[in-house]
């Protein structure tokens, strides 16, 4: 008997790191997919309240909460339809490769001190990274569908994306230029304290790529006003025209979920990742242990969904871009705004290398915590 | 080479699983290789685009799995996120019809089939002779092990951390240097921006040629 208890501890200890990484991978789509059901729900409402209107109040109680769990019955049991000029494979192929792109993003992205799948030191840079697969999917979905109406969206698409990932990863550099790494957690960890450490208000070039990161990734995200190559509320829906079912959902679900990376980088970035601003101390380095970690990860997860809700409220309150504006706006204006960005907060980083204000615990350039010191200076 | 082998000797996180990484390289090598065999065997071009997509990814996982994460996310970056979209662009650019196939003649196969054997005569002959050396030590600081940091400061030709390993890429002679030399950064800074120089030509060249006095 006790060889036996042996033998399955000794197991365990084999087979624990994957057991970790598949509880982790499990956690992971899972608040993937409760998050793009509450987007649905809270796009639903949000528009409904900007045009003056209810929204679901049916469905599961007086908010209507389970209006998105209803949609997705019906979407599951709706006729899978693939069209016969279609490729079938590439068909197939490209919601799972625009999901498959969103969701590894999520693998990198810190939910709290340490509350990360795996603490990458290079984070920004691959969620950046497999972001980028995603636009394949939409390439392929619109390529496969056969039909020129897919085709043509999705090329305007890629190529609206793919240009708005260059202004997009520039903002990214310049709060890295300030924190001295590209660890997630670390860059959190900086901002730690009240909400002034918060990398937004580090500087005025640091502040205002906020924004312009913000617009950059509204447009990657393929949101209003950039919709011009899907405008499904009033065209017929750009790359993913030919896609019913739960075909559809799935790219619908790679949509909500990049949207929430997305905004979750900015958050870390900028508004002090899972800090909630207005206390001068860790919370999960206190007494409170795993319930300060769990204040964090509700304080992350509430700052990204009220980007996500920016989002929104942009979507239902502003008019459309026309294709060529949309491009415009990207290569001559937030391009160059961005370089600008760039070579200012270098330039202020020479100046002032510590920081303006002797506030709080601003860690410098490559004394934060987790970031080597460098050597021999 | 045996899989343990690669694994880069303990790390961070779930990169610690020493006895699932055998298992995993497995994975991704047979992925890898079958859609790279699948690549060759397309006739439909995007498809082959697909294929070398899941090459590519397969590829990157496996620098992921050595813990070369900046190389793993880079190849995403550049040759998924950047080169095959331009791959399918072209494509899509110049079809007549709604999806193409290629027609191979003979001749092409008996060419590519040679360049491929040699090329694995080549690699295989290489791989035969070649002998592992003493594992790679882990390094003290622990931040630097499995981290970009390591190639990033040899760049800079900082002295301690000129990398023990070929992983990086620069000659074991490195440490020996007087730090008075520029490191890498200066060569790397020259080929990045002569290939902004190729970019900003090709632009100029392809853009569309405006007549005197016409608005457009």
């Amino acid at each position: 008997m006790s060889a036996f208890f042996s033998w399955l501890s000794e197991s365990w200890s084999y087979y624990w790191p994957a057991i970790i990484a598949v509880i982790a991978a499990f956690l992971l789509i899972t608040f993937m997919l409760l998050g793009a059901i509450f987007s649905v729900w809270l796009e639903r409402k949000v528009s409904a309240r900007i045009q003056d209107r209810l929204g679901p109040t049916r469905v599961g109680g007086k908010f209507g909460w389970l209006q998105t769990l209803a949609d997705g019955l019906k979407l599951l049991v709706k006729e899978d339809i693939i069209p016969t000029s279609a490729d079938h494979l590439l068909f197939r192929f490209g919601p799972y490769i625009a999901l498959v792109g969103s969701f590894l993003a999520f693998v990198a992205l810190p939910f709290g001190d340490n509350v990360v799948a795996e603490n990458l030191n290079i984070a920004v840079f691959y969620m950046l990274a497999v972001m980028s697969t995603e636009i394949f999917g939409v390439i392929l979905a619109g390529y496969g569908s056969g039909s020129k109406w897919a085709l043509f969206g999705a090329m305007r698409e890629a190529a609206q994306v793919v240009s708005y990932e260059v202004p997009m990863a520039i903002c990214v550099l310049i709060p890295v230029i300030v924190a001295g790494t590209m660890n997630l957690t670390t860059i959190g960890r900086q901002q730690t304290g009240m909400f002034w450490n918060w990398y937004l208000f580090h500087d005025p070039f640091t502040f205002c790529a906020f924004w312009t990161y913000f617009t950059c990734a509204t447009a990657s995200c393929k949101r209003a006003p950039f919709d011009l190559a899907e405008a499904e509320s009033e065209l017929v829906a750009g790359f993913h025209t030919e896609y019913s079912g739960f075909r559809w959902l799935i790219l619908f679900m790679a949509e909500y979920g990049s949207m929430f990376a997305v905004s979750g980088i900015a958050t870390l970035l900028f508004l002090g990742g899972w800090n909630l601003g207005i206390l001068p101390f860790e919370l999960s380095e206190t007494w409170l242990g795993w319930v300060g970690n769990l204040i964090n990860v509700v304080v992350f997860l509430v700052k990204g969904f009220l980007l996500v809700f920016v989002m929104m409220w942009v979507r239902w309150t502003l008019p459309r871009l026309r294709i060529d504006q949309v491009m415009m706006t990207c290569l001559k204006y937030l391009l160059p705004i961005s370089c600008a960005l760039m070579l200012g907060v270098s330039v202020w980083q020479l100046i002032f290398p510590g920081g303006v204000l002797p506030l709080g615990p601003r860690p410098g350039w490559w004394n934060a915590a987790g970031a080597p010191a460098m050597v021999g200076h | 080479m045996a899989p343990g082998r690669l694994s880069p000797g303990g790390g961070m996180g779930l990169m610690d699983a020493e006895s699932i990484q055998p298992i995993l390289f497995w994975i991704l090598a047979g992925v890898t290789g079958g859609c790279a065999i699948a690549v060759v065997l397309a006739q439909n071009i995007v498809r082959c685009a697909v294929w070398l997509l899941l090459t590519l990814g397969g590829t990157s996982g496996i620098f992921f799995l050595l813990g070369a994460d900046f190389v793993g996310a880079a190849q995403l970056l550049i040759y998924v996120g950047g080169t095959l979209v331009l791959v399918v662009f072209g494509v899509m650019l110049t079809a007549q019809g709604p999806f193409i196939t290629m027609k191979i003649g003979p001749a092409e196969w008996a060419v590519a089939t040679t360049v491929g054997l040699l090329l694995y005569a080549v690699l295989a002959a290489s791989l035969w002779t070649w002998q592992a050396g003493p594992p790679n030590e882990r390094m003290d600081d622990s931040h630097h092990s499995l981290s970009s940091t390591v190639l990033g400061e040899a760049l800079l030709n900082v002295d301690k951390a000129t990398p023990r390993s070929n992983l990086a890429g620069m000659p074991d002679s490195a440490q020996a240097r007087p730090r008075k030399q520029m490191g890498y950064l200066l060569p790397f800074e020259i080929v990045s921006v002569h290939l902004l120089v190729v970019l900003i030509g090709a632009a100029y060249l392809a853009r569309a040629k405006r007549r005197r006095g016409v608005a457009i």
